[in-house]
């Protein structure tokens, strides 16, 4: 554990090798008008980890993967993707960096007008450029099966629970094979029974996909399922970092009262 | 006071840039490469097909109640045989575009401006940009070509129904066939009635599809902005209707009339 206790100190992120490091944010800023959001974020993330972002509604979690995917941009700090500076990235390094990364939205945003087939298309035909059909319904069939809806594959989103959307936007996003995944609030609005089921998907996916990933959640059976390490986040910095047997034993009042509702 | 007056003005500005900015980028997406024919065909169908039977209905009812309105005066000026010749221009030349286009504009415009809003309240949106699609190339440019394209095409039929209409309320009162109504009516025109008429189409048809994604792209995020982004769309596209046809006029004056 990094830091604990009342002090919000936190250190700067041990200097990696740069092939293990997918993403570096140092110092990361960010306001909205007056409100200060984001004051300084630091954290590596490496090849291959889980890490979960712990902390309060509007604190600014979302804010953080929003700055990585360049739909942000941060008013001081450094940000490197895959060893590029998402600031000083131009219209189409962003779009070529952005076919490297996954998002998965609080709501799925499956597109609604399109059936799960065409939905999981969509990317591999617009962004992927592949024309070939027989493989094009070869991948979908794959990923849904993967996520465990190929039975949904002609369906249209409203005739999806919120739990099957969640699994087809993660399919939908899995299904260009990124190299790292963002997750913002993957489990808000299931019952605990699908929330357990989409950590679990979230993990086997990490897991078969080999993908970094952030995961924003306020969801602690979430992190503990998926954490291979969790940074808790408060007034616009990050407070603690550990893992979530290590976190649990945190003497700090915030941290604390994360895990003190799950015990 | 003041105060106000100059915040207000200054969002009028911002909003005009921010149309300016909108615009730039819908042009050079045109030219982006990959157009989505099948999205195009699409919206095409949802544009055109599906608003042909009200842009028919209304045309009709305009035909008809525009030739009971005009027959008692011209009967006194014992202009009677004129009334196929005066529906037919005042139709293409005026009656036809803009009632089809304000129809338009209360049907397409706002369910643009719906579709689009709530995708945008729905992270779709979002969702396509940072998968590295391109959401105005998939989203904004088809809808604003179909409607360019499909206005114009329903402006057409609209007039031809609308002649119909006309020739059925012209059997209430007095005896004309089909073909001496229809070749009264065709004789009537010139092409300098017609183009700038099928022109004009193509501008209201862009203002609808451009407001309407315009509107429907920059709303806000929440549910009630889904209903601002619709009805704001039907609104500005209604307006930019009637100042387009002004500037038509003008133009079509000084290159035909004068």
């Amino acid at each position: 554990m990094k830091a604990s206790g009342e002090n919000k100190e936190i250190k700067e992120p041990a200097s990696s090798k740069k092939t293990e490091v997918v993403i570096h944010a140092k110092g990361i800023a960010k306001a909205f008008g007056d409100k200060e959001v984001l004051k300084n974020i630091n954290f590596d993330l490496k090849r291959g980890e889980n890490m979960v972002v712990l902390g309060k509604s509007g604190m600014g979690k979302s804010v953080t993967i929003q700055c990585i995917v360049g739909m942000l941009k941060p008013d001081a700090g450094t940000l490197t993707v895959l060893g590029e500076n998402v600031a000083e990235m131009g219209d189409e390094e962003l779009k070529q960096l952005r076919m490297k990364i996954g998002f998965l939205f609080q709501s799925g945003a499956l597109y609604d007008s399109m059936t799960v087939r065409e939905n999981l298309e969509f990317p591999l035909t617009r962004v992927l450029k592949l024309t070939d059909q027989q493989d094009i319904d070869k991948r979908v069939e794959e990923v849904l099966d993967g996520v465990g809806l190929l039975d949904a594959i002609d369906k249209l989103p409203s005739d999806l629970s919120g739990g099957m959307r969640k699994r087809v936007g993660l399919a939908r996003t899995l299904i260009v094979k990124p190299e790292i995944m963002l997750y913002d609030e993957p489990t808000t609005g299931l019952d605990p029974i699908t929330s357990r089921e989409i950590s679990e998907l979230i993990l086997h996916m990490q897991q078969k996909y080999k993908t970094s990933s952030i995961i924003i959640t306020h969801d602690m059976e979430c992190a503990r399922i998926t954490a291979d390490r969790i940074v808790v986040m408060d007034d616009g910095e990050y407070i603690a970092e550990g893992s979530y047997k290590e976190l649990q034993k945190s003497d700090n009042k915030m941290v604390r009262s994360f895990f003190n509702e799950t015990t | 006071m003041a105060e106000q007056a100059i915040t207000g003005w200054r969002r009028w500005a911002e909003g005009i840039g921010e149309q300016c900015v909108f615009f730039a980028r819908f042009f050079r997406n045109i030219f982006a490469g990959g157009f989505e024919w099948s999205e195009f065909v699409r919206q095409c169908y949802e544009i055109g097909y599906r608003s042909m039977m009200l842009v028919g209905i209304t045309s009709f009812i305009m035909g008809l109640v525009l030739i009971v309105q005009l027959r008692p005066s011209l009967v006194d000026l014992g202009a009677a045989s004129m009334l196929p010749k005066t529906l037919t221009v005042s139709f293409i030349r005026e009656i036809g575009p803009v009632i089809t286009a304000i129809i338009c504009a209360g049907k397409i415009a706002s369910s643009i401006g719906a579709e689009l809003g709530s995708m945008k309240v729905t992270e779709q949106i979002d969702a396509m940009e940072v998968s590295g699609a391109n959401p105005l190339q998939y989203l904004v440019v088809t809808r604003i070509f179909a409607t360019s394209l499909m206005v114009p095409l329903l402006s057409i039929i609209g007039d031809a129904i609308g002649l119909f209409g006309g020739f059925l309320a012209l059997n209430i009162t007095d005896s004309i066939s089909f073909s001496l109504y229809f070749n009264k009516c065709i004789s009537s025109l010139d092409f300098s009635d017609f183009l700038p008429a099928v022109v004009k189409t193509v501008f209201f048809g862009f203002a609808i599809g451009f407001v309407g994604c315009y509107k429907g792209y920059h709303s806000n995020k929440g549910t009630e902005s889904v209903g601002i982004a619709a009805n704001s769309a039907v609104v500005t596209a209604s307006l930019w209707i009637f100042v387009i046809d002004a500037i038509a006029v003008q133009i079509t004056s000084i290159l035909f009339y004068h």
